[in-house]
């Protein structure tokens, strides 16, 4: 086995075991990582909304860039660059993040629901399947956001600067923020031990390039599994471990953080695919590249917590309970927006007897 | 033949579909692709890999500069 075969695996299995050992120190059930979640989590705790059962600084997110702004600076990896139509990207990142909301998690919390034996996340990855396939094919028409450009190296600081305030506020707890007393945001590992599993998590998901949409997009275009080990992995020690602690419930009915509206869960997540493979990755890929030093990406990771809070502020999210209607329409109108951004970017191959070359 | 393909600043999975479009036009010779990260490297490696092509890989100051050869 080669030597990035084995970084995927071992990063699926890191990412695997630690959610499990996360549940069992107080994370909510099935999300032991969850990076939509933790997202909308901060943006609640930051009070951006205020939906009283989802606010909390999530540490995993912290220790995450942590670990791969460090993994990128030893392996001398960290670019700061940008430039690649940013807020076109902040808007991807925002519906991106609605189709989740209304789906109850990203494309890894969707594999660990899974493992703990919840049947609509499989409803959930079918959806991303499809979601992902529809982006491939504007990728293979040639759709392209252009190129990023080296930039200052202070801009490429900012992000996990940005995070390391954040774990100064969790830590000192000021009156502003906000924190859940009951419901999902309440529910945590304590917090060194959240961010030492975000900091490993972090470390080999720079040095693997871990990425689930990624996996999916790669295996379509060019029956490259690679990326799709790293995933398969986490299901599978996600699924032994849940099994060995006896969180393992299959069914679609009453399961933890998720509803059964089959055909609300395939479109969330197919809007999420759809989204994220323009992007060039899931939230968790996003998350890392921001720690490397691309503003882009960073940006994008702004669009995400933005989206999270129009999401809760004006009940478009789903919940155990269902979609609301409100969350449907906002679905429908994300893959109506993120189709008219797919057309835009299309390469204009020769307009008025001048080629633009693509990504330029 | 040679050819050159410039994926600099390009995130995946555009740097691997022009390098893909460039292999795939040539039985053989020489590719040069320019990338500027080190997952578009170990992406455009594995494809040249996977199609029989020798990899060869300089840093170019900030950007990494793979010779395809076949």
């Amino acid at each position: 086995m080669n030597k990035q075969r084995l970084l995927i695996i071992s990063a699926g299995g890191v990412l695997g075991l630690l959610a499990v050992i996360l549940v069992l120190m107080g994370n909510p059930a099935n999300m032991g990582f969850c990076i939509a979640c933790f997202l909308r989590d901060i943006s609640g705790g930051l009070g951006l909304h205020r939906a009283v059962p989802v606010q909390y600084i999530r540490p995993e997110i912290i220790g995450l860039v942590l670990g791969a702004f460090i993994a990128s600076q030893a392996t001398k990896e960290f670019r700061a660059i940008g430039g690649s139509s940013s807020f076109t990207r902040f808007t991807l990142g925002f519906f991106a993040m609605m189709g989740m909301l209304v789906f109850l998690g990203c494309p890894v919390r969707a594999v660990l629901r899974l493992a703990g034996g919840d049947l609509n996340a499989g409803v959930g990855l079918v959806g991303l399947v499809a979601g992902v396939a529809v982006g491939v094919w504007f990728l293979k028409s040639g759709f392209s956001l252009g190129r990023a450009v080296p930039q200052q190296k202070s801009n490429g600081y900012l992000f996990t600067a940005f995070m390391t305030v954040l774990l100064f506020l969790l830590l000192a707890k000021p009156a502003f923020l906000f924190f859940s007393e009951k419901g999902p945001g309440s529910m945590h590992a304590p917090v060194w031990i959240a961010l030492a599993a975000g900091l490993a998590v972090g470390v080999m998901a720079q040095r693997s390039r871990l990425c689930m949409v990624g996996g999916i997009r790669d295996f379509i275009i060019l029956g490259d599994g690679h990326l799709l080990y790293g995933f398969m992995t986490i299901f599978i020690v996600a699924l032994v471990g849940n099994l060995a602690v006896g969180a393992f419930h299959v069914g679609f009915a009453g399961q933890p953080v998720a509803h059964t509206d089959g055909l609300w869960n395939f479109m969330g997540m197919a809007l999420a695919g759809w989204a994220s493979v323009l992007l060039g990755g899931c939230p968790l890929r996003q998350l890392v590249a921001a720690a490397e030093g691309n503003t882009d990406c960073a940006v994008t990771i702004m669009g995400l917590m933005a989206g999270a809070a129009i999401s809760h502020n004006f009940g478009l999210a789903a919940s155990g309970d269902g979609v609301p209607l409100a969350g449907q329409v906002a679905v429908i109108f994300g893959m109506l927006v993120v189709f008219a951004i797919g057309m835009i970017n299309l390469p204009v191959v020769v307009k008025g007897g001048v080629s633009f070359g693509k990504g330029s | 033949m040679e050819r050159e393909v410039d994926a600099r600043g390009l995130l995946c999975p555009e740097p691997v579909l022009l390098a893909k479009q460039a292999l795939d036009s040539m039985n053989g010779g020489t590719v040069k692709v320019l990338v500027s990260n080190a997952a578009a490297r170990e992406n455009v490696s594995r494809l040249a890999e996977n199609k029989g092509w020798r990899i060869e890989i300089s840093n170019q100051g900030e950007d990494i500069l793979l010779i395809l050869t076949k």
